[in-house]
């Protein structure tokens, strides 16, 4: 295989039945991006998508957003945040599966801290861009997802790795 | 280490254009598709309709728009199953294309097919389109043909490219 060979499968869930989180653990440090494929339902009423790292529950996140519902257009920033956000107007509803396209750059170095765009979209309600910052120079290990609501059984995770060499 | 990111098949539209651009017998042996655009129309208009399995019903969405100097949201319940911004149109500088990517999780399920949907164009001028689109096709059958068709009637021009790839979660 050519260098550049990308989008290996990491890790993948189909939830069997309602869960309130969806985790990877143990992620391996070799690959040079991330990518998280989230096709969602919810179960109990809306939600968001709600993301931690290796189990940080502090303080240590922010975000600014690009969103729509199909008449506003609306962009704003959130600072101090327990955990990013997946997504915002494309939200999780209890009718159909969204989308959600994460990608997590650099995740595994030591250095910087990590930013993360979210890319969300629910014909039901809306979209959003979204660029997230974890505020830790930890290399992502384990990715936890979770919301107000549960998260519907058939809903769909999964985590590819993404070399540049 | 599988590389699960693989070309389906890819469509170049020859030298008098092309009506549609369409992509049939699709394996359903994938978990997502991806659809990557290059295109220009003859028409001045930068969305194309995606249409599942020959039908042209049961699709909606919404998306968010710039034109360079505003931004605007809006839906559309055509049915034609979600239109695709972003594609050039004739109008602008000749020999631009716009690129277009829309992602498709779990088109082989059972569920009602949802998609998100990226578009851009450049002009070196006025009046360009970025667009973010969030698409609903409300059908349980599994996807296996895509056609990309000119909202606005007209054809796509030559050289217009169009690559189905698959990604495995396995």
């Amino acid at each position: 295989m050519a260098a550049g060979a990308t989008y290996f499968p990491i890790a993948t869930t189909t939830l069997g039945s309602n869960s309130a989180t969806i985790e990877f653990t143990s992620i391996s440090g070799s690959y040079t991006d991330i990518v998280l494929i989230l096709s969602a339902k919810a179960s109990g009423g809306n939600m968001d998508a709600w993301i931690q790292f290796n189990g940080d529950t502090g303080t240590n996140y922010s975000m600014t957003t690009l969103r729509a519902n199909g008449s506003t257009v609306t962009s704003d920033f959130y600072t101090s945040l327990n955990y990013g956000y997946g997504d915002l107007s494309g939200y999780i509803n209890t009718s159909n599966f969204n989308v959600e396209i994460i990608q997590f750059m650099n995740y595994s170095n030591t250095t910087t801290y990590k930013t993360f765009l979210s890319r969300a979209s629910t014909a039901g309600n809306g979209l959003d861009a979204i660029v997230n910052l974890w505020r830790s120079t930890a290399a992502i290990t384990s990715i936890k997802l979770s919301g107000s609501q549960t998260y519907a059984s058939g809903t769909t995770a999964t985590l590819y790795g993404i070399e540049y060499a | 280490m599988p590389n699960t990111y693989q070309v389906i098949s890819s469509v170049t539209v020859g030298s008098g254009g092309a009506a549609n651009i369409e992509f049939t017998s699709i394996p359903q042996t994938y978990t997502d598709l991806v659809l990557k655009i290059s295109g220009r129309f003859t028409v001045d208009s930068a969305s194309a309709f995606l249409r599942y399995n020959g039908t042209t019903t049961n699709g909606s969405s919404r998306w968010i728009e710039g034109s360079g100097s505003s931004a605007s949201s809006s839906t559309d319940g055509s049915n034609q199953y979600g239109p695709v911004h972003g594609i050039v149109n004739s109008t602008k500088t000749a020999s631009t294309f716009g690129n277009a990517e829309i992602y498709i999780p779990n088109y082989t399920s059972s569920n009602n097919k949802s998609s998100s949907s990226d578009g851009v164009t450049e002009n070196n001028g006025t009046s360009t389109t970025m667009a973010l689109g969030a698409n609903l096709w409300s059908n349980t059958a599994a996807i296996t043909s895509i056609q990309i068709v000119p909202a606005a009637g007209g054809n796509f021009v030559q050289y217009s490219t169009a690559v189905l790839y698959g990604i495995k979660n396995s």
